[in-house]
């Protein structure tokens, strides 16, 4: 294995807003997830447990949240005197982004300094146990000047053109891409992953913004299907995908599940986070909790079930929370009853019912901090 | 650089009486309140207090706890100037020689502390569970001018002759020091934690090492002499929760005043948060079967039972059908379907079986300890973060 010669990059450049209020004050990327996690999470950790010690995180805007969670590194592991963790925004904030290969050849120099051979990209929002060390062994044997990785798609079909689409050889390499698509269940969606080699990397992005095009995978992954040898690597593990509130909420509920927890967080490699040492969870005599994923530093008087609570939520007595997702800090009045709510950080629910029709998730907006 | 005043914390402690729980671990590793070690609470308290140079003593069992305190950095007590040195017995060019008491131990590190040149030399010991600011102590001490001053607290009379009781005058100066006298004269019991003037302490520790009648404790040595000189020594009030879990019994009991608050002692303070060395664990799954009432339930659990008037940590699965009632469940122990489990304490590693019964339903004739000495032994590493 020589992963100690791989450069891991997050690509938060072209950053959806796909989950409207979530995303409003952070990216995707930043967005909480199952209790005590960011989406960024999943990715920091799979890169430390494929051994990828070198990351540079690209980010656009909206990166206060992102660098507040990053900090040095030290949660994953990626504090070190060689490589670690490298935050990197735009060069010149007022002028607008072209593309992320605008940002790419802003920072050049870094990806020239890296002792690293080979660049894994990763678009910093999956929610999956991908194990780069593998994708990576599987590029070097085969000679693949780019691989992508994609998953065939699942779930409910998406209404908007938002996903990209490989179409592929019976061989394994790419026929073509087909941008901004509404995938079908089956299809090749591109999980925007690639691994490529490091001097290919320079040298395709330093042409393409001398002709002045800016998207990596339009201008340097499709425009040289032909001329490169790139191929396609299947991910079949458990991966949701989160593109609107009710597939985050879906992909949330996944987790109300033994064997997906276990699978996610208990076997090989955990799943690293910002630590806030927050106590033990708190239960009372009238706790009523099942089917719930808890979080520490909350204190449960009432009822919850089939529930997402993170990190110190205040569940008073009397108050129902039902198929809800109550992010850090929220609170839910005496007799208070909610069923089917996404709150966000901070979201207090004080005398007042919030009950929305079966079926229909409601998402409340972060509250400001007292 | 000087310091004003640095920690001297005393972590070499056995904890015989804690049977089991110690066969591989120092007392002050021993797990506590679903997250934490003992250790914890004086670390944490540290931190809060202002002290960013912290020499842990260790002796006995060291590894686990060497490697618990590692740099430091769950504390924030991993600091360019200072921060904390783990201290075990050493070899020097004239020889070296186990700690042969709590002041021998901070005696053979005078180095250490004149590396630093502090003013002040806290000592305190890894194995009793409060929430102080040592700032205060220091208050006080500065404010009295005193040569020393001890944090006591006030005992029920009953259990006075338990403990090092002070006796003092209206002023709070301290005339006499009884260790477990059965006839106290007082309720103020020392929680061991001692704040002196360097220079003065020292010196006294450097005649007490010469003196071959001395066992070179604190309590029962340096205390006394410097009392003995008229030396001014001075109580300090302490009047919060304060609990030596040096039993089996203790320790299942300040447990279980967690869940009571007992003395408004919490542990989700957010100006006075415990760190703990272990905290990345995934959220606790409470399945449809489960039931939870008047508990405290760390990350890292799966529960599938009932858990009524307990403390579960980290890493532990509780089965369908099984009731857990007034106990403590260690770290890392797996208990399967339609167990019993009353008034115990379960160590870490343990593995319960299906229909299992451990322990009795009264709780005041015995608190059971319950775990398998080998398995103990053999999986401690496992139990680093």
């Amino acid at each position: 294995m020589q992963m100690k010669n791989v450069l891991g990059v997050i690509n938060l450049v072209n950053d959806k807003p796909f989950l409207k209020e979530l995303t409003k004050h952070r990216c995707l990327a930043s967005v909480p997830f199952a209790g005590r996690y960011r989406l960024i999470d999943f990715t920091l950790s799979n890169f430390i447990h494929s051994e990828i010690t070198d990351v540079v995180v690209f980010t656009k805007a909206k990166h206060r949240s992102i660098m507040d969670h990053l900090g040095s590194g030290r949660e994953w592991d990626l504090d070190r005197r060689n490589g670690g963790l490298h935050i990197l925004p735009p060069v010149s904030p007022d002028k607008k982004v072209k593309g992320d290969l605008q940002q790419f050849h802003e920072h050049i120099q870094v990806f020239k300094q890296t002792k690293a051979d080979l660049v894994v990209i990763s678009p910093g929002h999956h929610v999956g146990k991908i194990d780069y060390s593998e994708a990576v062994d599987a590029h070097r044997k085969k000679q693949a000047d780019i691989t992508i990785l994609y998953k065939d798609y699942e779930g409910e079909p998406v209404e908007k053109p938002i996903y990209h689409q490989c179409r592929m050889l019976r061989d394994g390499s790419l026929l073509d891409i087909d941008l901004f698509t509404a995938p079908l269940p089956g299809a090749h969606v591109c999980l925007e992953t690639y691994i490529l080699d490091k001097a290919l990397f320079i040298k395709l992005i330093e042409r393409c913004v001398e002709q002045e095009e800016y998207d990596f995978l339009k201008d340097v992954v499709k425009a040289n299907q032909h001329k490169l040898n790139i191929l396609g690597y299947a991910f079949t593990g458990h991966l949701p995908f989160i593109h609107s509130n009710e597939s985050y909420y879906k992909s949330n509920m996944d987790f109300l599940n033994p064997e997906i927890i276990h699978d996610y967080f208990y076997k090989q490699g955990e799943i690293y986070t910002k630590v806030k040492h927050e106590a033990p969870a708190t239960y009372t005599a009238t706790s009523n909790v099942s089917n719930s994923l808890v979080a520490n530093g909350c204190e449960i008087e009432g009822t919850v079930e089939n529930s997402v609570l993170f990190r110190g939520v205040k569940v008073h007595k009397g108050a129902v929370v039902k198929n809800s997702i109550i992010m850090q800090r929220g609170e839910i009045g005496v007799d208070v009853e909610i069923d089917g709510i996404i709150a966000d950080k901070h979201v207090k629910l004080i005398n007042e019912q919030k009950n929305t029709e079966a079926g229909k998730i409601h998402v409340i907006e972060k509250a400001a901090i007292r | 650089m000087s310091k004003k005043w640095l920690a001297m914390l005393l972590a070499g402690g056995q904890g015989t009486r804690l049977g089991q729980l110690t066969n591989a671990l120092a007392k002050p590793a021993v797990p506590f309140g679903g997250k934490y070690r003992i250790i914890d609470f004086t670390l944490s308290n540290c931190t809060h207090s202002g002290i960013d140079t912290v020499g842990v003593l260790t002796q006995y069992q060291p590894h686990l706890l060497n490697d618990y305190v590692g740099n430091g950095k769950a504390w924030d007590l991993d600091r360019n100037i200072g921060g904390v040195s783990v201290l075990p017995p050493y070899q020097a060019k004239d020889g070296g020689h186990w700690f042969e008491g709590t002041a021998d131990a901070v005696y053979q590190n005078i180095r250490f502390i004149d590396q630093h040149d502090p003013e002040y030399v806290l000592v305190i010991s890894g194995d009793h569970i409060y929430k102080m600011d040592y700032t205060k102590l220091l208050d006080a001490h500065t404010q009295k001018h005193a040569d020393a001053t001890i944090a006591v607290i006030k005992v029920p009379w009953e259990e006075a002759s338990r403990f090092g009781i002070m006796n003092v005058d209206q002023r709070g100066k301290i005339t006499e020091f009884k260790e477990k006298p059965d006839v106290p004269e007082s309720n103020l019991a020392s929680m061991g934690v001692y704040l002196f003037n360097w220079k003065l302490l020292k010196r006294y520790l450097e005649e007490d090492a010469v003196n071959e009648l001395s066992s070179h404790d604190f309590g029962k040595d340096i205390i006394p002499r410097m009392l003995g000189d008229n030396k001014h020594l001075y109580t300090y009030a302490f009047d919060g929760y304060w609990k030596d879990v040096g039993t089996i019994r203790s320790l299942w009991e300040a447990n279980m005043d967690l869940l009571h608050k007992t003395d408004g002692f919490t542990l989700d303070d957010p100006d006075w948060r415990i760190y703990a060395g272990n905290a990345n664990n995934p959220p606790q799954y409470i399945s449809p079967w489960a039931k939870i009432e008047r508990s405290l339930i760390n990350e890292g659990t799966m529960i599938f039972g009932m858990v009524e008037g307990s403390v579960v940590s980290y890493n532990v699965s509780i089965g369908k059908g099984s009731l857990i009632r007034n106990s403590v469940i260690m770290p890392n122990v797996s208990i399967g379907n339609n167990v019993r489990i009353e008034n115990a304490i379960i160590a870490p590693h343990s593995v319960i079986a299906d229909c299992s019964v451990i322990g009795t339903e009264n709780q005041s004739k015995e608190i059971t300890l319950y775990g398998e000495q080998q398995l103990l032994l053999s999986k401690l590493e496992n139990t680093l973060p």
